[in-house]
């Protein structure tokens, strides 16, 4: 049931944003605006970068196919594969760990019926495990879309779940809106 | 009550509004500075301060600005590293969520001293949040005039812009960063030639961190000889301190450097102590990547002297008996921490951070990841304990940039300091903290 359509060209409005931050480069280095339409594109395009996605940004910039490619696949924030409608990324390092963050991964999974990497049968909930938010003294954090949540614990977990799941939460969202 | 100079107006609400950070003398320093101050004398108060950077190398910031090459009529570039990732540093967040006028400040000074036209805020792209609220602060100084053309009638224009990163701890290394805001994969670059010569789009370009950019305008408004004034020896100025872990008050304080360790970890002031009332275990005092320390040598140095929160005093007893201040990334341990499973979280992240580009780094950091694991399972050897040193020396000093010792010294130092926990692991075949 995941979402799996073909990349859809950026609207007008967005396109504009677009044109907007390429202009923040010098001429002729217009690639330095990857990283942000690949955010941008994204989002737009149900939280995933499938390769039609990623030639369309690379037609946007003038470049070529590949060096796109190349970048997605270093960055941890980009999906290749489809996700769920709601990313729910929970942090694992040293000070999470410290202040029980596998505890509530354990949570998250038993609630979800999920392990890291999957997505639920009806394709809502995606979990991620990500490294160090820089948000360790709000221990343990996690991060669903561009809101991080902090201090969790399992009942905040419950209630966010409930909460997102009233509200069908849609983690892809214009980062820059 | 120790000098306030990053977080003194921190907690006055609508600080990030222009019309509140200005009505507390926000942006005076850019006044001061743009009719008073010629570039090159910026640069040299900035030295005079002593000022170090903030990042975790401890660079001073003046002398890292004089290497800038102004000889040719290439662009040249001034970026904020934002790309705070290094695990249990907290602090540029905090300035750039709530007082992103500050930073903005800081921002026109060292571009002016430059000699910039174009700046960036390169801010890790989870952060978009942070990113948003700086964007519109901008906006705002733009509207002013203390942005764009022509700043304040000086002749001197300079266009700010942030720009986002993808996910990748690497990107705080500055040729990393610089590649990555070309649009690329964030691979650190060969050194030499360093960015002030060779940066950003081939132009003379430097790269500083969020706290070291917005403490400029106090170091203005005030004169490099007050700043100076605060600190002990060579570790002038105050420093943000994040601290987490095990203690009674998480958080971010400014702390004038010289302040004791047993007072930042006791006091109610700072940290207000151990958790339920716990024994102090360990502690890492500057990010994870410098060497953990155990409690007494936290507190006091080998010699048996109050250990200090500075650079020099961190580091007394090179690494055999001290560490580093670092980012000041303070994550602290209590009783009942298993010092196996804290560094198996460590290694995994750099194994999952590492670019992969040099063989030992990439190669070395997964099979740390992988014996830390077994370990911890219980299936370890008394062989795999030398094998993980061994491997942690052979990554070190062999990789383009540090990313390679910043995984190899928490396992050296780990294991020197808590050698017996790792054996009982092995005879155990289990973990002996585990519930």
């Amino acid at each position: 049931m995941q979402n799996t359509k073909q990349t859809s060209e950026f609207s007008s409005e967005t396109l504009e944003l677009v044109n907007k931050i390429i202009k923040r480069y010098p001429e002729g280095r217009q690639k330095s605006a990857l990283l942000p339409l690949l955010h941008i594109a994204q989002s737009e395009n149900s939280g995933w970068l499938s390769s039609e996605t990623m030639d369309y940004v690379a037609s946007l910039l003038e470049i070529q196919p590949i060096e796109v490619y190349e970048v997605a696949s270093f960055y941890s924030m980009f999906n290749l594969q489809p996700v769920g409608n709601c990313v729910i990324e929970v942090c694992q390092t040293g000070p999470c760990w410290l202040k029980g963050s596998e505890d509530l991964l354990a949570h998250f999974e038993k609630k979800l019926g999920i392990k890291p990497g999957e997505t639920t049968a009806d394709g809502r909930f995606t979990i991620k495990t990500v490294e160090c938010l820089a948000a360790c003294g709000n221990a343990p954090v996690i991060q669903v879309g561009t809101e991080y949540h902090e201090n969790m614990t399992s009942e905040k977990a419950d209630q966010l779940l409930s909460k997102w799941t009233a509200e069908n939460k849609c983690s892809h969202t214009n980062p820059y809106l | 009550m120790a000098q306030q100079i990053l977080l003194n107006n921190i907690e006055v609400p609508g600080l990030a509004s222009f019309e509140v950070y200005r009505k507390l003398g926000g942006y005076a320093s850019v006044e001061k500075t743009l009719k008073n101050f010629t570039p090159d004398e910026v640069t040299a108060e900035v030295k005079k301060s002593g000022m170090r950077g903030r990042g975790g190398a401890g660079f001073p910031t003046g002398m890292k600005w004089g290497f800038i090459d102004k000889s040719t009529n290439n662009p040249r570039y001034f970026v904020c590293n934002f790309d705070e990732s290094e695990p249990g540093t907290f602090k540029d967040r905090h300035i750039g969520q709530l007082n992103p006028h500050q930073l903005i400040e800081g921002m026109i000074l060292g571009s002016y001293a430059l000699g910039a036209r174009t700046s960036y805020i390169y801010i890790r792209g989870e952060l978009f949040y942070v990113l948003r609220i700086i964007e519109k602060a901008i906006e705002e100084a733009y509207a002013k005039g203390f942005l764009g053309e022509n700043i304040l009638g000086s002749g001197y224009s300079l266009d700010l812009y942030c720009h986002p990163g993808g996910g990748a701890y690497i990107c705080g290394e500055e040729t990393a960063l610089i590649e990555s805001l070309e649009g690329k994969r964030g691979n650190p670059r060969i050194k030499p030639p360093f960015p002030a010569i060779v940066g950003l789009y081939d132009c003379p370009t430097v790269v500083n961190n969020v706290e070291t950019i917005a403490a400029l305008p106090w170091i203005m408004n005030n004169g490099a000889d007050a700043y100076a004034a605060i600190g002990v020896g060579n570790s002038k100025g105050t420093k943000l301190i994040s601290a987490c872990g095990h203690i009674n008050k998480p958080g971010i304080y400014e702390i004038e450097l010289g302040l004791p360790v047993e007072e930042f970890i006791y006091s109610d002031q700072y940290c207000g102590g151990i958790r339920n009332g716990n024994k102090l275990k360990a502690v890492v005092a500057g990010g994870s990547s410098v060497p953990i320390l155990p409690a007494d040598l936290i507190l006091r140095t080998a010699k048996g002297e109050p250990r200090l929160m500075s650079y020099e005093s961190l580091a007394e007893g090179g690494f055999e008996t001290g560490t580093m201040l670092g980012s000041g990334g303070f994550i602290v341990m209590d009783d009942t921490t298993c010092m196996v499973k804290n560094l198996l979280t460590f290694a995994r992240f750099y194994h999952h951070e590492s670019c992969g580009q040099c063989s030992p780094c990439r190669e070395g950091t997964g099979w740390m990841e992988k014996i830390l694991q077994r370990i911890e399972d219980g299936r370890g050897t008394m062989k795999d304990i030398d094998l993980l040193v061994s491997i942690s020396k052979h990554i070190e000093g062999n990789t383009i940039c540090p990313l390679g010792e910043a995984a190899a010294w928490p396992v050296a130092s780990a294991v020197r300091h808590f050698r017996q926990e790792f054996e009982d692991h092995v005879k155990l075949q289990q973990c002996p903290l585990s519930k």
